[in-house]
């Protein structure tokens, strides 16, 4: 746990688990509203977004990228209403019509202009390069407080921090209104809470917490980390703030478990290289789920609980 | 003329192979996917698209590890349909067992499986230095270099998939609206349920090769919601859907041959979103422009009958647009006053009105009085010795 470690591993697991916690904030409302599949779809037309920011501006920049991914996503919700009110079409099929159609374009136009020489594929869309994301000037614990190695940090560790800190906030500012609005909407709306406003905002929240996340760690984390840290939460407790900090503790986990593992599960198993350090915080989120279900305390539905226990 | 060539399968034996695979798999997709969206159950598909990625990473390691040709597509196949049955019990599972919603258990497994497999993907990487496996190309479908063999499997498994629709049509129908009703016939809907999922996993699994595991969830759901445009009946709506598939995979298939860098699986989802956005606007009974249209009629009808009654009352009319519809049709002169024609049209309305009131004093029914709605003619609702009638009670009828 030396320099090597600052080095390599300790801005991409702070990255890694920011982006987790970023995620599976909203992911506690978005499952319990039965909205879950929001996340795959966002995480979807981002794609299509980034690629058509950089024809736009024609640089690999951030700021363009992230405004043309939000972009992507809000534009995406809209047509997925509008299919869903002018079809007549059930939610799920809208949004499978919307995401699969907005992706197909963007792999098309990412094939067909020239790209080749900058860094943007599908499959880095797909995977990110969490690992890629170290922090060369630093040298020990000590560049922690050494202005000039902080100043070499990469950029997506404060961008990320941000999206992180703006979740939280949004979060703890609106909790009484989401709270009420996703278990009671009727009553909500007698209380005067802007209910359609809170349920806009909350999958904007999300939109913007799968653009920052995806940039840096690609969007398999993205889409498994709006689920199963949040749906292994609500196995294991019945109050909606326990859930959330369950949830919390379980994207900790699983990034920093499942970066460990990618990095050096291989070696102890006498491999020399390192596995997709997405893929296995993915990979550790499902193995939590799956104890979750197992052993979870309030894993089954309150019926058939009591219903077995007799 | 490239795309001529291509259409009639006149581009080269790879791009004719391609083509008829591609609409082969279109048909078996949009087919198989219309069960699932009638069952209100689309994304499954999506999960057990992503569910196949571990499956071919393992059936590759697997076949190296045993000496074997680790490319072989049969193997890969045979492994993704492990992995994404593996996925579906793992949804029904995570459904059934605890108290989290489908959507959320399909969102796991699709995390889940498609990370597990990224993994997979790294250690073969790793593994066979050297050795491009090549295995990225089932994210996205890649038709190049397709073998004689592969459009054999693909061939295969759609004719497959349309004989067990053929088959199962009715019990597959019944579950997908009314599951209860199902059971109380006597099926065992989550044998069916299976069913349909095996169909969707076979469609997958061949469509790994053309359209790629992201994009087949496309080809399976994108057929079927278009077809629900045309058609109310459930027996024709898998067919539609199949048909539609097919075109939007033989179109696809064609124009990317014609093109070059057009990659076909995007190609083939665009031309099925095409299709789409064409049905959305202009299918006949439930296109938008259709019930744009009908609500203008609508609209000009309940416009031209308040205009007639305020002709009868003697009311002047404000509203431009009553206006112009009136003059239209030459009841009413440039400046709002009624013409003869104008006043026999509004003594008729006021005639109906009040025919319509004794008749629903008499026709207690809903059945015969529930159609009043001020705009169906009573000539279409009551025989005219009924009219007679109320015309008698009625007396004469007054001059506007």
């Amino acid at each position: 746990m030396g320099a090597e470690f600052v080095q390599f591993s300790l801005t991409p697991m702070l990255i890694g688990v920011l982006a987790a916690i970023a995620c599976a904030l909203p992911g506690n409302f978005l499952i319990l509203r039965r909205q879950a599949l929001i996340g795959d779809a966002i995480s979807h037309v981002v794609l299509p977004g980034i690629v058509v920011a950089f024809l736009i501006t024609g640089v690999v920049a951030t700021l363009p990228m992230l405004v043309g991914a939000a972009g992507a996503a809000l534009l995406a919700v809209v047509l997925i209403e509008g299919v869903r009110r002018l079809g007549g079409i059930e939610p799920g099929a809208a949004m499978g019509v919307v995401f699969t159609t907005m992706f197909a374009a963007g792999v098309l136009i990412l094939e067909q202009s020239d790209t080749s020489s900058v860094h943007l594929d599908v499959e880095h869309a797909l995977m990110g390069n969490l690992e890629s994301l170290v922090w060369f000037r630093a040298d020990g614990w000590g560049s922690l407080f050494d202005p000039v190695a902080l100043a070499s940090l990469p950029e997506e560790l404060p961008r990320m921090a941000l999206a992180c800190a703006l979740t939280i906030a949004l979060t703890l500012i609106f909790w009484r209104w989401l709270k009420i609005s996703t278990f009671d909407e009727a009553f909500a709306r007698a209380m005067g809470i802007p209910v359609r406003a809170v349920g806009f905002g909350l999958v904007t929240v999300a939109a913007i917490a799968a653009v920052a996340a995806f940039d840096a760690v690609g969007s398999i984390i993205v889409i498994s980390m709006f689920i199963c840290p949040p749906a292994a939460a609500r196995l294991m407790t019945n109050s909606l703030s326990h859930q959330v900090l369950w949830s919390v503790a379980f994207a900790t986990l699983s990034a920093v478990a499942g970066f460990a593992l990618a990095g050096y599960g291989p070696l102890w198993l006498g491999a020399v290289n390192a596995v997709s350090a997405a893929g296995m915080i993915a990979t550790v989120s499902g193995v939590i789920l799956a104890l979750a279900c197992v052993f979870g305390p309030h894993a089954r539905r309150l019926g058939e609980a009591a219903a077995n226990s007799n | 003329m490239a795309l001529l060539e291509a259409l009639f399968l006149q581009s080269g034996y790879n791009a004719a192979l391609v083509a008829i695979g591609a609409a082969l798999l279109g048909f078996s997709a949009g087919s198989a996917g219309s069960f699932l969206f009638l069952r209100k159950r689309a994304l499954v598909s999506d999960a057990v698209a992503h569910a196949t990625l571990p499956g071919v990473a393992l059936a590759f390691i697997v076949m190296v590890t045993l000496g074997g040709d680790g490319r072989n597509l049969f193997g890969l196949l045979l492994g993704s349909a492990v992995t994404a049955g593996l996925g579906l019990l793992a949804i029904e599972w995570i459904s059934r067992r605890t108290r989290l919603s489908e959507d959320a258990a399909i969102g796991a497994v699709l995390g889940v499986f498609f990370g597990f497999g990224v993994v997979l993907l790294t250690v073969i990487q790793t593994m066979s230095s050297g050795r491009q496996a090549g295995l990225e190309s089932f994210l996205l479908g890649s038709t190049a270099g397709m073998l004689f063999q592969d459009a054999l499997v693909i061939a295969g498994g759609g004719l497959f998939s349309v004989l067990v629709i053929w088959l199962l049509k009715r019990p597959m129908t019944l579950v997908s609206f009314h599951a209860d009703y199902a059971a109380s016939l006597g099926y065992n809907v989550r044998q069916i349920d299976l069913a349909i999922m095996g169909l969707v996993m076979a469609a997958t699994v061949v469509g790994l090769k053309i359209v790629g595991l992201i994009l087949i969830v496309a080809m399976l759901i994108i057929p079927s919601v278009t077809a629900r445009f045309w058609t109310n009946r459930s027996g024709r709506l898998v067919w539609i859907a199949g048909a539609l598939g097919g075109v939007a995979g033989y179109l696809g298939a064609a124009l990317s041959a014609s093109v070059p860098d057009l990659p076909t699986g995007p190609i083939i989802v665009l031309v099925a979103a095409a299709l789409f956005t064409l049905s959305l606007l202009f299918a006949p009974a439930r296109g938008v422009f259709a019930a744009a249209i009908r609500h203008r009629r609508f609209q000009a009808r309940v416009h031209r009958r308040q205009g007639l009654l305020a002709l009868a009352a003697q009311h002047p009319i404000r509203e431009g647009y009553t206006l112009r519809l009136l003059a239209r049709e030459g009841l009413v002169r440039a400046d709002g006053v009624p013409t003869l024609d104008g006043r026999a049209e509004a003594a008729k309305v006021v005639r109906d009105e009040e025919r319509w009131t004794i008749a629903r004093r008499i026709h207690q029914d809903i059945g015969l009085s529930g159609q009043y709605d001020g705009l169906t003619p009573i000539e279409e609702v009551f025989t005219p010795d009924e009219i007679a009638e109320f015309d008698r009670r009625l007396g004469a009828p007054e001059a506007v």
